[in-house]
């Protein structure tokens, strides 16, 4: 016999109180693995945005547009290297429900600012010439079942009418952080169309990413580039693509936040579960406890049979839990429409947290029997009577 | 015959509500190597504060307890522990084995204390529960085992680390008349072949005439000796 063996006999004495402590654990890890991958899939987005970019938007609300004119006055700052533009397009591309980036860019500078989007040289070229064509994301591909050379149409809303568009390249993620489920069109064609149902919205930016020579001068260039304009018709607001995104998405940062403290209140909660289980356990094993030191077992072997059993009962939690989280956060990504995350996947940091935490509780969840064990006289434990 | 265990003028209280409750009164007793004393007297009289003071779970609150020498109220917890483990089997009167081992793992528990390995464990805890007439019945847990049965299991425990002494707080206090009659044959040959001293607490006059010598308390007072046999 090993003293294992009897800890985990002990752990497992009563079968159904053990099962109900393990499948809560195991639930409680199962919520924090989704909540936490919730969490983290959301900070990949702000992470995914690089710092040497920066976002330069109309200064009241990014809804009002910019002049396309402005292009070449923040080209020409001497610590900017290269300038880039978007509208948002909107539209409804098959299934309303169904949600993307669709925009129009500027399909000569698209790839130098974002060098995330890989692309072979000649689907590059593809795309330049055809003035109508786009460039999609290989998850996009994949969802919709797209090739190069189909056809995309999209209903306008904010453009309206029926858009057509020729696939000419796809781009590949240059890392698992970065969303590929986007679709650029040329910004060239929308303003043609829109200049002739209506011309006074023609000539219109949607915003700037302006990549800057200096990461570390983001701030100073931020100023420099508002300072251009600034008394003109429409004042500019520009900072980081990460502050950008953050901002972007502000209301929802206090749900993430709200997420992930919850996450870890269901890790207090296991913590008293357990720890319930444990003095449970522990008060109705005062006699046995005494016959043990009577025996001439110590508080060392009382302390490795308490916690013994409670990590025992934690890591059986954790492990079915973490077996279950696979599965559960899998089909929440097939759930959850694409694009809402660039990356929704269980993280290994993750992973490790909650086994830590499990580690954690377990031996957290043992203190409280455990001092009760160790300070009961051996005569006043034999004279306990359950 | 030398002494096994000299109990000099121990005297022990516990504190109950604030107020100290005597429980001994400066009791002297001498245990000779390989006598079996039985120890009776009302209930509250003191004869499980006073054999567990000589097994080495209580302290006396003053006096001095000698077993082969060693003064065991002044060692620590850790080395009391040790010395228990080597020198003192204990048997209790409601077995108190451990539900989920089976009687072979609940005799081999206090040898997963010693240096021996397993076959030689394994040699001991046979050994030991052939002696209690249990060998056929390694495999069962103690409640597929009769009373009697989980009190020999007790037993083979107890002598499993093969002790010098073993002390017994009422071994026949749960058991029919049969059992009882058993378990005090067993005893009797374990003092007798195996040459254990034997400290026991009874109410039975039965079990008491087994002893070699019967003392009485009374209200924490040990009584005079008399002779039985
Ligand atoms: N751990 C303790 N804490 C407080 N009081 C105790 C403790 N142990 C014993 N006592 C008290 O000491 C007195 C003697 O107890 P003890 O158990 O030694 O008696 P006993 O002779 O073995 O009685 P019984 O025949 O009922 O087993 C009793 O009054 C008891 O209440
Ligand atoms: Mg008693």
């Amino acid at each position: 016999m090993k003293i294992l063996k009897l800890i985990f006999k002990n752990a497992l004495r009563h079968k159904l109180r053990a099962f109900l402590t393990i499948v809560g654990i195991a639930i409680a890890v199962m919520a924090f693995g989704l909540l936490q991958t919730v969490v983290t899939a959301w900070n990949a987005g702000v992470e995914a945005a690089a710092a040497d970019r920066l976002i330069t938007r109309q200064a009241v609300s990014f809804i009002f547009p910019l002049p396309y004119a402005y292009k070449d006055q923040i080209s020409k700052l001497p610590e900017v290297k290269n300038v880039t533009f978007f509208n948002w397009f909107g539209g409804v591309y098959i299934d309303k429900n169904q949600f993307f980036a669709r925009m129009a860019c500027d399909p000569e500078t698209l790839f130098d600012v974002y060098p995330e989007f890989v692309v072979t040289p000649a689907e590059r070229e593809a795309f330049l010439k055809e003035r109508n064509s786009c460039v999609i994301g290989a998850d996009l591909a994949k969802m919709y079942k797209l090739k190069v050379g189909d056809i995309m149409e999209l209903e306008g809303d904010i453009y309206p009418g029926q858009w057509q568009f020729v696939v000419r390249a796809i781009y590949q993620p240059r890392d698992k952080t970065v969303d590929a489920t986007g679709m650029y069109f040329h910004w060239q064609y929308l303003d043609e169309r829109i200049r002739q149902v209506s011309p006074e919205r023609a000539g219109n930016i949607g915003w700037f990413a302006v990549q800057i020579k200096d990461a570390r001068q983001s701030a100073a260039v931020s100023e420099r580039i508002d300072a251009l304009f600034q008394n003109s018709r429409a004042e500019t607001k520009t900072e980081t693509e990460r502050a950008f995104q953050q901002g972007f998405v502000a209301s929802s940062g206090a749900i993430i936040t709200s997420l992930n403290v919850m996450s870890f209140v269901i890790i207090g909660i296991i913590m008293l579960v357990l720890g319930n289980t444990m003095i449970m356990s522990a008060r109705e094993r005062t006699r046995e406890y005494a016959v043990l030191k009577t025996l001439g077992f110590t508080g060392g072997h009382l302390s490795a049979f308490v916690a013994g059993e409670s990590l025992i009962i934690s890591f059986l939690g954790a492990g079915l839990g973490l077996a279950i989280v696979y599965p559960v956060v899998a089909m929440f990504s097939i759930l959850v429409p694409k694009g809402w995350f660039p990356v929704f996947n269980l993280a290994p940091s993750t992973v490790i947290l909650a086994a830590s935490s499990a580690i954690l509780v377990g031996v957290l969840a043992s203190i409280i029997p455990l001092r009760r064990a160790l300070k009961t006289r051996i005569v006043d434990g034999l004279r306990f009577i359950g | 015959m030398p002494t096994a265990i000299s109990v000099e003028n121990v005297y022990k209280s516990y504190m109950r509500d604030k107020l100290e409750v005597p429980v001994l009164n400066n009791v002297s007793l001498t245990i000779q190597e390989g006598e079996f004393i039985a120890l009776m007297g009302p209930s509250g009289s003191g004869k499980t504060t006073l054999l567990n003071i000589i097994a080495g779970i209580d302290r006396p609150t003053r006096g001095r307890v000698l077993v082969q020498g060693t003064d065991i109220a002044t060692l620590s917890e850790a080395t009391l522990a040790k010395w228990r483990s080597r020198h003192v089997g204990f048997i209790f009167q409601f077995y108190n084995l451990i539900p989920v081992l089976t009687a072979y793992e609940n005799v081999e528990l206090p040898l997963m204390l010693t240096p021996l390995n397993k076959a030689q464990r394994k040699d001991q805890v046979e050994r030991a529960l052939a002696m209690v007439g249990l060998a056929d019945r390694m495999k069962h847990y103690p409640k597929q085992l009769s009373g009697g049965q989980e009190q020999r299991v007790a037993i083979a425990r107890a002598i499993a680390s093969d002790p010098d002494i073993l002390v017994a707080d009422e071994p026949t206090g749960d058991l029919d008349k049969r059992s009882a009659d058993d378990i005090m044959t067993l005893l009797e040959r374990l003092n007798q072949e195996l040459g254990k001293t034997i400290v026991m607490v009874t109410h039975d006059p039965a079990a008491a005439e087994r002893a070699g010598t019967v003392r009485h308390l009374e209200k924490g007072d040990l009584l005079p000796e008399e002779k039985m046999r």
